[in-house]
This record gives C-alpha cells, sequence and structure tokens, in this order.
C-alpha cells in the first residue's frame, strides 16, 4: 500500500494506482475528457492536471497517468491547477467548439468565452477510438497517421478496412462527434444514432456529403451503397 | 483533392508492379530478428525510391504488425514517401533558424524554378521536391540537400546552378546508371570472412577494409566497392609506386599472390567476390590493373 496525502487527507492505495483513481476513489473529482475505464490512459487532454509537491518545485502534471507515490502531495482543485484547466477548456472550445462533452465541461467550469482563434476541427486528437479500437475490439482498424498539424485519425491508405468489425464502438466514444447525422440532407435528419464527424472506418469518397462513414449505419441500417443508385 | 488522389493511385498501380515479393522478403529475412520495423522500411525506400502500399502490406503481414502501425510510421517521418519520387530528391530546410535565414525565399525560389509546390513531382519524374524541419546543421541555414549532397548558407542565385549540377549528376560514377560501374561484394580468400565495412561508404557504398604493411609500416586501406572506380583511403598515407602487403583484418593471413601484374609485374591480389569468381589488383599503389574473372 502506497499513503499519499490528496488535497490534505492521508489516503492509502494500492500501488500502480493512478492519481486520477485515487482521487475520484476518495471522491474528489477531476474532470477528464480522453480517459476512460477500460481503455489504458494516454495523457492527450490534460483536462485532469492536478498539482503536486510543495512550494516552488510544486508542478501540474496529468492525474489519468502519474502513478501514486509514497508521501506524495496532491491539490486536485488548487487555484493554479482551476487556471490550468480553464485554459485547457478554452483551447479545447477553440479548436472543437460544437462538441457537446466540450461545451459541457466549459459550462461546469463557468467558461463563457475562449480567447483564441476560432476552430472548427472535426478530431481533436484524444485517440479515444484508436484504444477503444485497438483494446476492446481488437481490431486495429484506425490509427494516428502523419503528425504535427496533419496528424490525424484514419485506416491506413485511406480505405476501408478490412480488420474492422464495424461495431461503432469508435463513433460511441468520440467526444467530437455530437453532431446529430445529417445524412445528405439534414432537414431529414432523424436518428442521431451514429452522430459522429471523423469516423474513421470506412472509406470516404462515396460518404462525401455526409458526416458519416458507416456502412450500413449501425443506427438506421440505411444501406448507403444502394441508397445511391 | 480528388483529382490529385485519382493522379497518386494511378501511379502507386503503375509502379506497384515492379514490388515483387521476393524483393520485400529478402529485405525482411536480411533485418529478421532486429526487430526494427524503421530500418526496413527504410531499406524499402532506398530499393523502391518510396514505400509502395504492397510493399507496406507485405511487411505488416510477414511481422505480425499491424498495418495501421506500420502506415503509422510511414506518414510519421518525413523521410520516408508514401508516393513515387522523382529521380533528384530536393529538400530544403525550413527549420526556425534556416526559418530567419531565409529558406522561405529559397523554397519560393526553387518552386517557381520547378514549376511544382514542396511535396510534389516534376511532371518528367526529374525532381521532387520537399521541406524538412531542421537537419541539425542550424548555423549553416539555409540548409538545402539535395540528392544526399548538403548545400549551406544557399542563396536565390545559386539555386539554378545547384539544379543544374543534380540534373547532370553530381558525381559522374553513378551506379545504376552507367552499367560499367556496379558494387561488388567481396571476402577473404583465406578464411572467407567478408570485407566489407559498412560503417566506412566510399561513394556511397560500404567500403572494402584490408590492412596493409609496408615498409616497417601498417595501416589499413579502404577501397570503394564500385568496380570501375578507383577511389580509396588509406592509414597511413601510402606513397606513389609502394607496393603493399595486404592482410585480411579478420584472420590476419596474407592475401596471397597467385599471378604478377601484366603491367608492372607487382603481385596481384585475389579476393573472392560473392556470388562466385576472383577480382585481383595490383598491390602497386598507383597501377590500376586490376581483372574480374567472374564464374
Ligand atoms: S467500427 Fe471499426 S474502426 Fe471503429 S472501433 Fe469498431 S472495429 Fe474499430
Ligand atoms: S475521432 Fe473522436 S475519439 Fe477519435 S481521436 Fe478524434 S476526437 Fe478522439
Ligand atoms: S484525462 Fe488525463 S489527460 Fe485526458
Ligand atoms: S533549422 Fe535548418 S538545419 Fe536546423
Amino acid at each position: 500500500m502506497i499513503t499519499l496525502r490528496i488535497n490534505g487527507l492521508d489516503v492509502s492505495v494500492e500501488e500502480g494506482t493512478t492519481l486520477l483513481e485515487a482521487a475520484r476513489f476518495f471522491g474528489f473529482p477531476i474532470p477528464t475528457l480522453c480517459y476512460m475505464e477500460g481503455l489504458s490512459p494516454y495523457g492527450a487532454c490534460r483536462l485532469c492536471v492536478v498539482e503536486i509537491g510543495e512550494g516552488p518545485s510544486a508542478k501540474l502534471v496529468s492525474s489519468c497517468t502519474y502513478p501514486a507515490e509514497e508521501g506524495l502531495k496532491v491539490r486536485t482543485a488548487s487555484a493554479r491547477v482551476l487556471r490550468a484547466r480553464r485554459m485547457v477548456l478554452e483551447l479545447l472550445l477553440a479548436s472543437c467548439p460544437q462538441s457537446k462533452t466540450i461545451q459541457d465541461l466549459a459550462s461546469a467550469h463557468d467558461i463563457r468565452q475562449q480567447r483564441f482563434r476560432q476552430e472548427y476541427e472535426d478530431c481533436i486528437l484524444c485517440g479515444l477510438c484508436v484504444r477503444m479500437c485497438e483494446e476492446q475490439m481488437m481490431a486495429k482498424a484506425i490509427g494516428f497517421r502523419n503528425r504535427g498539424e496533419k496528424r490525424d485519425i484514419g485506416t491506413p491508405f485511406d480505405v476501408q478496412s478490412d480488420v474492422c468489425r464495424l461495431c461503432g464502438g469508435c463513433i460511441y466514444v468520440c467526444p467530437a462527434c455530437q453532431l446529430r447525422c445529417t445524412y445528405t440532407e439534414p432537414e431529414k435528419a432523424i436518428c442521431g444514432g451514429c452522430a459522429n464527424l471523423i469516423p474513421p472506418c470506412l472509406e470516404k469518397e462515396q460518404f462525401d456529403d455526409m458526416m458519416c462513414y458507416m456502412n450500413p449505419c449501425v443506427a438506421c441500417e440505411i444501406d448507403k451503397k444502394f441508397e445511391k443508385k | 483533392m480528388e483529382a490529385n488522389r485519382a493522379i497518386s493511385n494511378e501511379e502507386n498501380i503503375c509502379a506497384e508492379k515492379e514490388v515483387d515479393l521476393k524483393g520485400i522478403l529478402r529485405i525482411l529475412e536480411k533485418q529478421e530478428g532486429r526487430g526494427g520495423l524503421i530500418a526496413i522500411l527504410e531499406e524499402i525506400q532506398a530499393e523502391y525510391g518510396y514505400l509502395p502500399e504492397k510493399a507496406l502490406r507485405i511487411v505488416s503481414d510477414r511481422t505480425r504488425r499491424s498495418l495501421v502501425d506500420v502506415y503509422g510510421v510511414a506518414t510519421f517521418y518525413r523521410s520516408f514517401s508514401l508516393k513515387p519520387r522523382g529521380k533528384n530528391l530536393v529538400c530544403a530546410c525550413v527549420g526556425t533558424a534556416c526559418h530567419v535565414r531565409g529558406a522561405p525565399r529559397i523554397v519560393e525560389e526553387l518552386e517557381q524554378q520547378l514549376g511544382i509546390k514542396a511535396g510534389e513531382t516534376t511532371a518528367d519524374k526529374e525532381f521532387t521536391l520537399e521541406t524538412v524541419n531542421c537537419l541539425g546543421a542550424c548555423a549553416l541555414g539555409p540548409v538545402v540537400v539535395i540528392d544526399g549532397h548538403y548545400f549551406s548558407k544557399v542563396r536565390k542565385s545559386r539555386i539554378s546552378q545547384l539544379l543544374d549540377e543534380a540534373r547532370r549528376g553530381f558525381d559522374k560514377a553513378q551506379p545504376g546508371k552507367d552499367k560499367r560501374i556496379f558494387p561488388i561484394d567481396v571476402s577473404c580468400p583465406h578464411c572467407n570472412h567478408s570485407l566489407m565495412d559498412e560503417t566506412f561508404a566510399i561513394d556511397g557504398y560500404p567500403s572494402i577494409k584490408i590492412n596493409v604493411s609496408f615498409d616497417h609500416a601498417d595501416g589499413w586501406l579502404r577501397l570503394s566497392c564500385l568496380y570501375g572506380s578507383y577511389n580509396f583511403s588509406t592509414e597511413p598515407d601510402i606513397g606513389v609506386d609502394t607496393v603493399v602487403r595486404f592482410h585480411c583484418p579478420h584472420c590476419r593471413v596474407e592475401l596471397p599472390s597467385t599471378s604478377d601484374c601484366s603491367m608492372c609485374s607487382a603481385p596481384m591480389v585475389p579476393m573472392l567476390v560473392r556470388g562466385g569468381g576472383i577480382v585481383q589488383i595490383c598491390s602497386r599503389r598507383g597501377c590500376r590493373n586490376h581483372m574480374l574473372d567472374l564464374l
């Protein structure tokens, strides 16, 4: 067992527990975006920052990836942490304002405005879909490609993957994909079942006007190839 | 975008005809046990000039890596290209240091002279223009690399000359273009140990390393493995007309001479050529006599 102090409370946890798990277990809420139980922690969004250490050597770390250490002093809601978290949220809002998940998080943190250049990205590169596909679906159909500002998610060579199970797991976990399915004509959009923007598992060509690439759509079961005729 | 993709697909298909399973398997076999994906991809790229889709699929299949991982690595590094490149590769550094030293103007000039944008290949397949983000030679910026040759402090006015030079080929001894010049792989006739030294390249190929002794001195001699190239490097310097004795660096046995040079009658020294055959070179420094007997 490892003993550490979270927000002034001495607690002990199993070795290997992350700060996030420990804090949540003892009732200290920490917001997360790229973390999901059942998937390996990835540390991409930095929303789960906490402050560790004391005095001038105190630093911010992502709690979802930081393992509990003996005698560590952790603050999950210090002024510095809150400031950093709000900044992260503003940045997320700047890149993907249409995401319901991000909007909710922002409003929970009292953010009314963001001060960066507004973009409308489809994907925040949180890697949830990639981990879902690999770790829960054992498919490894999609992954990160390119790097820097060209980094994106998709299948190799942009063609339909032959290992994709069409399970929709990637779409289900995506926090950026909360726009409703608009099919080809937005006014006819009804189901919202697939609700995604960059769903990586199918060939893109024939789905140009659509947000969704599932074929057939897992929710409405419209076969798009068939519809084309 | 769509049109672009169509073209590149077509290119891929044409080029893929040349990608044969055997070639890729040979590379995989060579790299087997070393476990490096990057090394494999580098070798494929060296062989084909780019990474063909088919090759990546074979690699993923044989090395039991998922295609996503292989593709991820192949698209991550700038040195890998998924599209066929032109004959000459022009790489302009646009890293921070080169940027402030005027790299954008250099790239602009290159784009203008070649009539393509960075990342594209000219229609005649002569040139591919790419940009990189720092080559680690920041003090020499702006840096341009053409076909592996580095040019420092490049100015706009120098570019047309550099491109001309590239068109002609930087060194005339370009294997592959000239049929009389080709690399050979040799080994010691006594212990059969390879004499190739991958750590020391001459003419862009691993050199042939031999220990030499003459006049109470000894040292090493590295020869170009290109048959027809006389480039070499020694330590210490061997005076012209000195006859040296050759020793295998592995078994230390003196390479036995079986005949004398027809031109200067110094002993000819034999080495085994991989694939069958013997190459003999004259042991007198300055004499260029050599013979190749392929079996
Ligand atoms: S739908 Fe395909 S790509 Fe998405 S998680 Fe399932 S197997 Fe992976
Ligand atoms: S597609 Fe969605 S789940 Fe996947 S990395 Fe992008 S935002 Fe995250
Ligand atoms: S939840 Fe920890 S970095 Fe995203
Ligand atoms: S920035 Fe060009 S070499 Fe470093």
